[in-house]
Order: structure tokens, then sequence, then C-alpha cells
């Protein structure tokens, strides 16, 4: 039984004011403006480069999806990471994202594996 | 009665309420999308070779229907750090763009993308017939290339009654490249120009035919996820210009003038979707238009 | 929205719950306002239990005409027989005598009813919203308008649902698990209207569903994070916390799968696509005019990925209830809580990771079936680790047998019966014989019906007086009782025979066709068990009727009670009884776990979680740590 009782005098939960809780103080969020806007060009790099890597045989239709799906994985990272703030967050944001990837991977792969394996083909 | 931690984060956790509320709603629908994404990967490896089509989606628009989505995503977070540098007609101004090219991305994929995939035409040859049409679909060259066979012959219907007429017993098509030509090199794989049509007709019998329509979703599964992710995408891009609107009009906007704060969150969490949604994109491009 | 738009005040509620900030809740709500379009999660839980429970009983009175059909094949019902013939239009009982079309209706809408509108509404989004911020402390669900959209969504779904009797060709008949592609052709063609048909309002009503379970969800796991009292740990959380918690994140991230597939279906019958529709298929003589290459397994995978953590979030929340009402009426703690917390989390995990255990017969090759198997009976662990931790709760306790003591009492052998019959469906061997036989049906409603609808009776005894201030009827509450429990098993048990002899579910004329369920094994025929089943269902059905006399009549009639009737220790119990909106007039603070019963040195037998510690009490503490050491 965890029975520890809390300190005597209770502190007053909140103490910041708001502007003082986000990952981003307000002087801190121009230094990001300038890195949203390099994200954003990059992205459209990346763009350019899906749209010129999916001219380019790889060898076989595996290989080829591998690679956009690669490049793709890697645009999607950074609206992730730098857009969505998620480089920053708090630890209870990644630990619902890490389950969310886990169980849609189970989906993506069991589904697979029964197609891959069946009794007879 | 007041709920706490709306705007201000609970210490533990260090998030304010509709922080988490939104990243559980884009979990949700990350397995939403997932399951589109594994219908997507369940019919494409089911689909017999040639029945899964490529190169038939207009990747010049589609590319700039992404950069599009992209900028947006840009502008959608500038906007964003102007409310929280309180710079309001700033916000006005980032915010507004990120609408208008919302709304771009809709116009050109309901005005123009889908119109054109409606009015092009394709007819499924029957297994038995294939040999007849030989001129059209090549498929002893591809087969000496290795590659995947053609059973498809299309372009842009001359004779549109046909569809509908059971006394017509021909389909009239002017021919896409592919089948004018379906022997010469340039031919084997998608072009990123898409290429005009061709001037050469082909009379396809319809008994020759396994079904012929337009390219709309039960054209075939290609088309059907096609058009089902893209629609669904869709609406959840007018959702977010929806959503963005309130926020830009008075009717929303005016949350600054009380609390500066509160509607830094809300376009913080309606940006979060916005990214999502551009997410999506991202992978929803290269997997219909370019693979 | 929300107040707190004062920057100059703290942004903790806990000193001024009536808002002066806001200044919107002085004025009082007109009936509407408070009673319809509420978002007091006290009142929205209360629509959600009514709704619900009409639902269940709806669905019960579906089950009863089944059973008149399985008992007396092919025989007219009297009575009634021609008056339902006539509401359920042409086709559906022609003189009386149940149709086969009619027959599949019932099914299809008795599971998709019980499941959809009836359990989940009521397990989760009822006591949920009614409980889960009481104990927790808070003042209410931390995005109430969501709530409202929530039960508003549901009760469309459910209507929508409910008008798909009375549309040319009735409701829905492809099972509560609409397989395509008979899911797709079905309620289409002469006689049917393209868009009003059965089959097509059951999407749309499910896609309804979908999303309001998918809003409380959020709105749950939000709410349970953020808005614990303070000193309310994540261990000090009463088990009916966890268990909401957990299943909202079942919901959350099993139900979006199936509202894609939903809409795939959708496109298959409105749009003629292909999705689930396989080459080559011949309907009535005639090709359709489809383009094929889609994949009825499709559908399975994306409908059963839900399917299964649908399941489990059938029994958590029936969980959660037993454990509170065993530990108040041991008037011990709970044993086992850490185990059961795990158990709990594991249990929710691997519910994801289960799923093909529905389609052994599809044709799994043995790697992907090993995987599945194995990993069906890995999750029969936390379920049994929770059973036992309930069963050894019950192991020196100061048992005291009031009506949701009974009730939360019997969950537990029965929930044991229907858990063990599970396991032998768990392997593909034994599933190749007893899949969708009467074995199958037999081990779910021995979960669902004297498990999870029991740990919902006893919730309502237990929690009535909180919601009323006053106490249902305790003798109406045994009579109730104890005839359901004699009628579930009566009813139940000899379904394991009859599909243990191969007598298929969805069958219409109740397994007289089929050899094997006429044979004598033991002296006991299959089908003919289905007179003693029926009439022990339609007695079942009587045996209701003083539980609901007894809800409506002690709303307004029953013993009062103060706000503690039960002396019990968690977080609602310090609330009024009704707790008025915003519940606390001063927020709570726990100081303790959620099940201090019988604390040495003390002269009740209850301690409450927001009593604060005194001398003595520290003093129990640290000998108990002592001792554990």
């Amino acid at each position: 039984m965890d029975q520890t009782p809390p300190p005597a005098a209770a502190p007053d939960l909140v103490v910041h004011e708001d502007h003082g809780v986000h990952t981003d103080h307000d002087h801190d969020v121009s230094k990001h403006v300038k890195k949203y806007l390099i994200v954003g060009g990059l992205l459209i790099v990346f763009t350019a480069l899906t749209v010129f890597l999916s001219y380019v045989d790889f060898g076989n239709s595996k290989a080829n999806m591998a690679v956009g799906m690669l490049v793709a994985t890697f645009k999607a990272g950074l609206v992730a990471g730098i857009f969505m703030h998620l480089s920053a967050e708090r630890k209870l944001i990644y630990r619902i994202l890490i389950f969310t990837a886990l169980f849609v991977f189970a989906l993506f792969w069991l589904t697979y594996l029964h197609w891959y394996d069946p009794v007879v083909r | 009665m007041d709920i706490p931690y709306t705007t201000t984060a609970r210490p533990d956790t260090g998030l304010w309420n509709a922080k988490i509320g939104i990243w559980l709603f884009l979990a949700s629908e990350v397995m939403l999308f997932g399951g589109l994404f594994s219908a997507y990967i369940f019919l494409r490896l089911d689909a017999l070779p040639g029945y899964w089509p490529h190169g038939l989606l207009n990747v010049p628009v589609g590319t700039m229907n992404t950069a599009i989505l992209i900028a947006s995503s840009v502008t959608v977070v500038l906007a964003w750090a102007a409310l929280k540098m309180r710079q309001f007609s700033r916000y006005k101004f980032y915010m507004g763009i990120t609408i208008i090219c919302g709304v771009i991305f809709l116009a050109v994929k309901l005005l123009y993308e889908w119109p054109d995939k409606f009015h092009h035409f394709g007819a499924y040859i029957r297994q038995d017939r294939v040999q007849k049409y030989e001129q059209y679909l090549g498929n002893q060259y591809l087969a000496e290339r290795g590659l995947e066979p053609r059973y498809e012959i299309t372009g842009h219907l001359h004779n549109e009654a046909a569809l509908h007429d059971p006394n017509i017993h021909e389909y009239e098509i002017q021919l896409d490249q592919v089948n004018a030509d379906p022997t010469n090199p340039a031919s084997d794989r998608p072009h990123f120009l898409p290429l005009p049509k061709t001037d050469k007709i082909a009379h396809v019998a319809k008994a020759d035919v396994q079904h012929a329509e337009m390219f709309v979703p039960k054209h075939n599964t290609f088309f059907a996820t096609y058009f089902t992710v893209t629609g669904l995408h869709g609406l959840h891009v007018l959702g977010g210009v929806i959503v963005f609107t309130y926020f830009w009009l008075p009717i929303g906007a005016n949350l600054y003038k009380r609390n500066p704060e509160h509607l830094a969150n809300r376009v913080e969490v309606a940006g979060l979707f916005w990214h999502f949604v551009d997410l999506v994109w991202i992978f929803v491009f290269p997997l219909f238009y370019l693979l | 929205m929300d107040a707190s738009t004062d920057l100059a005040s703290h942004s903790h509620a806990a000193h001024d719950p009536h808002g002066h900030e806001g200044g919107h809740d002085h004025h009082e709500l007109g009936f509407f306002r408070k009673y319809v379009f509420s978002t007091d999660h006290k009142v929205i839980g209360i629509q959600y239990a009514i709704t619900g429970l009409i639902f269940l009983f709806f669905g019960f009175m579906l089950m009863m005409l089944m059973r008149w059909q399985l008992a007396f094949p092919g025989q007219a019902l009297p009575v009634i027989g021609n008056f339902i013939g006539q509401l359920f239009g042409p086709g559906s009982m022609p003189d009386g005598k149940m149709g086969p079309d009619f027959y599949n209706s019932l099914g299809a809408m008795h599971g998709t009813i019980m499941i959809f509108l009836g359990i989940v509404p009521v397990a989760f989004a009822a006591f949920g919203n009614f409980v889960v911020p009481l104990q927790i402390g808070a003042p209410d669900m931390t995005f109430p308008k969501i709530n409202m959209a929530s039960y508003q969504a549901f009760f469309v779904g459910g209507v929508i649902m409910l008008i798909s009797f009375f549309v040319p060709g009735g409701a829905a008949k492809g099972g509560w698990t609409s397989y395509t592609p008979l899911a797709v052709i079905s309620d289409q063609g002469p006689g049917h209207h393209w868009f009003w048909n059965g089959q097509t309002l059951w999407l749309i009503g499910f896609i309804l569903l979908i999303t309001s379970s998918l809003l409380g969800a959020v709105n749950f796991i939000t709410t349970i994070i953020q808005l614990r009292a303070k000193g309310l740990t994540w261990m000090r959380l009463p088990f009916f916390v966890w268990a909401q918690f957990i299943t909202a994140f079942l919901l959350l991230l099993a139900f979006p799968p199936l509202e894609a597939a939903v809409v795939m279906q959708l496109m298959d019958r409105l749009g003629a696509t292909s999705f689930f529709m396989p080459t080559g298929l011949v309907v009535n003589g005639a090709p359709l005019a489809i383009s094929g290459g889609g994949s009825p397994i499709l559908w399975q995978h994306l409908f059963w990925f839900l399917g299964h953590p649908e399941v489990y979030v059938l029994i958590l929340p029936g969980m959660g209830i037993v454990a509170e009402i065993l530990a108040n009426n041991t008037r011990k703690p709970l044993w086992g809580y850490k185990s059961l917390v795990f158990s709990g989390l594991v249990l929710g995990f691997l519910s994801f990771i289960v799923w093909a255990h529905h389609m052994y017969l599809t044709g799994m090759g043995a790697v992907v079936s090993a995987f599945f198997q194995t990993t069906t009976v890995i999750i029969s662990i936390p379920s049994v680790i929770i059973l036992s931790a309930f069963f050894i709760s019950l192991w020196g306790g100061s048992i005291r047998f009031n009506t949701p003591m009974l009730f939360a009492t019997a969950f537990l052998p029965m929930f044991g019966i229907g858990g063990l019959t599970g396991i032998p469906l768990a392997f593909n061997s034994a599933d190749l014989y007893l899949h969708d036989t009467y074995y199958v049906i037999a081990h779910f409603h021995y979960i669902v019906a004297p498990g999870t609808i029991f740990a919902l009776f006893a919730g309502i005894y237990y929690w009535f007086p909180k919601a009323t201030g006053r106490r249902m009827n305790e003798f109406w509450g045994k009579v109730h009782f104890w005839p359901s429990l004699i009628c579930m098993n009566v009813i139940f048990l000899p379904m394991f025979l009859q599909g243990m002899l191969s007598m298929h579910r969805r069958w219409y004329d109740g397994g007289q066709g089929w050899t094997l369920a006429n044979e004598k094994v033991w002296g006991l025929t299959g089908f003919q068990w289905n007179l003693p089943i029926s009439i022990a269902a339609w007695t079942m059905g009587l045996a209701q009727i003083p539980f609901i006399i007894n809800f409506f009549w002690s709303i307004k009639r029953g013993e009062k009670t103060d706000d503690n009737p039960w002396e019990a220790t968690t977080l609602e119990w310090a609330a009024p009884s009704p707790p008025p909106h915003g519940n606390f007039a001063v927020t709570p603070v726990a100081y303790r776990g959620p099940y201090e019963y019988s604390l040495p040195g003390r002269p009740n037998d209850f301690t409450m979680q927001n009593e604060p510690i005194s001398e003595s009490d520290r003093r129990a503490y640290e000998a108990a740590a002592a001792a554990h050491h």
C-alpha cells in the first residue's frame, strides 16, 4: 500500500503565469521563425527530389517503393518534429504516439503477413 | 465553473488540456488513415499484373498542390508565432494566406484533377480477346522486356452515347500515347509531363470489353482507393479551412482582445491538425502519383 | 468556451468553482439547456444510461423473438405474431411466422444494438461520464461541449439504426460483422431503395457511433490525465478509473480502421467500387458489373482490428465496477492493486495484436496463425490475474451481501466460465471445429451477459444513491438478481453442448436440418435444448420487470440516503448526493489510496481518500510498512 502522506503544507499547484508554461517563450519564438522558413524550403526541395527519384529505376519495384517511402518519412519527420514541435514535446505525448505507431505498424505488418502466408497459394 | 488547465499547463504533465486532446485526436486520425493505407497495401498486392495502373495522374499538378500545402503549413506556424509575439496584423496576414492555400488546394482537386479523371475513358479488354488488340496493347513487346502486361485501352471517348445506348456496339476512342504507340520504349514508364492525346482513333467492340467506363471510383481498385483517400483527405482540408476561417474572422479573432494566449493556443491546436493533414498528403502524393 | 478569461486570477479553479470570472452560470438554465443540451458530465452520463438501457431492452426483445423461432421453428407466434409482422413490414412475419430474412435481421441487429448501442454507451460512456470526474475530484470533463456532441452523435446514430427496421427490405441482415461481399450486395435490387435500406443505414449509423466513441475517448483520457485532484497520483486511482482509462485508449486507437472500412463498404455499395469485391462474382446468375480485384479478407482484417479490442472495451469497465463494489462490501482493500493495474495495461496492449483469431478459417498459413495463437494464449494471462485478484480479495473479508455485491460476486464465476471457455477457441485446431457454432455464442455471452451486464446492474444499484440521493429497493433487487442468475445459466450453458454438437450460429431453423445436432451425447440432443433455453430467455425478460419498476419508482420514492450510504472510501462519496454543477464545494485533496477499509486504530471500518492523515494513521501505516519487510 502506498500510503506515504503528502507534505503537510500543500503548495499552490499553479504558480506560473500563462506565458511561462509553453515550450516556446515569447522571446524564443522569433528565433524559431527562421527555422520554420528553412524547414519549409527544405520540404519543397525534398518534394522535388521525391518526384525526381520516382523516375529513377532502382532495380525492382520494392526498391523503388522503399526509396519513395524513405524520402516521404524524412519529410514527415521534419513536419512532425519542427512544425508540430514534437522535437521539444513532453514525454506524455511521445508515449501516446509510440503506442499509436506500434499499433499502426502492427496493422500493416500483420495484414501483410496474412497475405504473405496463406495455406495454399 | 472553471475547468482547470485550459490555458495554463498542469505542472506534472507540463501540458494544457487541448494540447493533449488534439494529439489524442491525431493519434486516432493516424489509425484512420492507417486503415486506408493498409487497404492500399492489400489491394495493390492483390492486384494481378496489368490491373494496377501507373502514370494516370497529373504529376506536375500534384507536385504543385503538394508545394501549396507545404507552404500553408509554413504560413500557419508563422501565424501562430505572430500570435505568440502579439503581432496581430501579422497573424491575420499569415492566416489569410494559409486559408487561401487551402482553398486553392481544394479548388485544384475538385475543379481540375477529379473532373479531368471523370472525362478520361478506359476499357479493359477481355482476357480472351487481348490478342486482337495487340496493336494497342503491345504485350509481346512488354513480355520481352519483362514488364507488366497491358489490358486497358485509354483515351478520350468520342461517342459518349456508347456508355448508355445498348444499340451502339463499339467505343470510338481517341488514344492516349501509351496505346497509340505501345512498343515505343518511351511508353514503358510514366512521364513527368503528361503527354497529349494522339490523333489516332481505335474502335473497340463492346463484346471484347470486360468493363469500360470513365476513370471513376468503380473503374478499378486504384481509382477506388485514390478517390476515397483523396476525398477523405480533402474533407479534412475543408474542415481545417473552416476552422481557420473562424479564427480569422472577427467571431474567432476577437478572442485576441480578451485573452491573446487563449487564441494562440487554439490556433496552435488547429495548426497541429493542419500539419497532420499535410503529413498525410506527403505520403499520399508519392503512393498514388509517383510509385 | 470555458471560463478563466481573467488573466489576473490564478488558473487553478479550486477556490472558486462557481466562476466569477466566467460569469455564465449564475442564471438558471432553461429546461433544454439543463436536461437536453447539457454539458454537465452527470447529466450526459444519465442521458447515456437511460438511452443505453432502453436500447439494451430493445435488443433483448429482438432476441426473445428469435428464441421463438428457435424453439418452435416455422410456427406462428401467438397473440403478437401478426402485430409484429405488420409493424416490421411485409416479409418479416407473414401469418405470424418468422421469415428467414427477418430472423437474420434480428440476429444482426441484436448484436449491433447490444454491443454498440447498449453496453458501450452504458459501461463506458454512462458510468465513465458520471463517476470518473467525481472519483478524481474534478469539476467536470476537460471538454464539456465535446462531451455533449459525443452524446448527440450516439443518439442520432442510434435513431438511424432504429429507422433501418422500417425501410423497405428491413434492417441489416448480414450479421453484426457485416462480412463482405454479402453485406455489399444485400439490401439492393428490386424492392430496395438505393439509399434507404438496412445495410446502408447500418453503415451510416455506425460512422456516427464511432465518432461518438472517439470524442468520448479523447475526453476521458485528457480528463484523467489532467484533472486528477491534488495528491491523487496514478497509483492511488480507483481501479475503476484505470479501467475506463485503458478502455478509452482501446476505443481511440482501434475504432478508426473500422471507420475507414465502413467508408469503403459504403463506397462499394453506393459507388460500385470493389474494395471488398473479388473478381468474378456472379449474383443471381449474372456477373456483377464491377471491376473486381477487391478482397473480402481486407474487410475482416479491418473489422476485427476493432472487433477484438472492442470485446475488452466491453469487459474492462465491468471489471472496474466490480472492483469498486468488492472492496466496498468486503470492507478491505483490493488484493493486488498493482497487479490489477499492470494486467489491465498489458491486456489493453495485447488486445491490438490478437485479432486474426477470429479469422482462423480464412486460409492462414502456419506462420501467421502461430503468431496469433501465441498472442491470444498470452492475453488470457492478464485476464486470469485480474479475476484471481478479485477472488482473493474476497478472502478474509467482512462481506455484506447487498444487491450490488450479489451481482458483483456472481460476475466472478460467470466471467470465469466465459473466459476459460475461450481458451479452446484460441487454438486454430480446435477453432476449426468450433468456429461459428453455438459454442462461440455461449463463450462470449457468458462474458458479456452474466459478466458485463451483471456488473452494470451492480453499478446501477451501487451508484444510484449518488445520482439521486435515494436507494433502490433491496428486496426487489434480490428478486431481480436470483432469477436473472439462474436464467442466464440455463440459457447459455446448454449452448456449449449445442456448439460441440456442431450446431451453427445464425441458422434460422435452430439446428433441425443438421444431423449432428440431432445426435445424442450423454443422452442429450443438440437442437432440442432450444426449448428450455427459450423459456429461460423469456423468464429472464420477466425478471427484468422488477428492476425497471424499481429503477423509476426509486428516483422519486426511494429511501432517502446521505452522501455516503455504502460507507465507501473513494472521492465521489465526498460529494453531495446528487452532486451540484461543479461537483465539489471545495476541491478535494487525496491523502491516501482508494481502498482504505479497516485501517487499524480507527473506530470506523473505512477511511475516505480525502481524509487527512492523523497521527494514529501515520503510526498504522508505518507499522504496516515495517511488517512488509
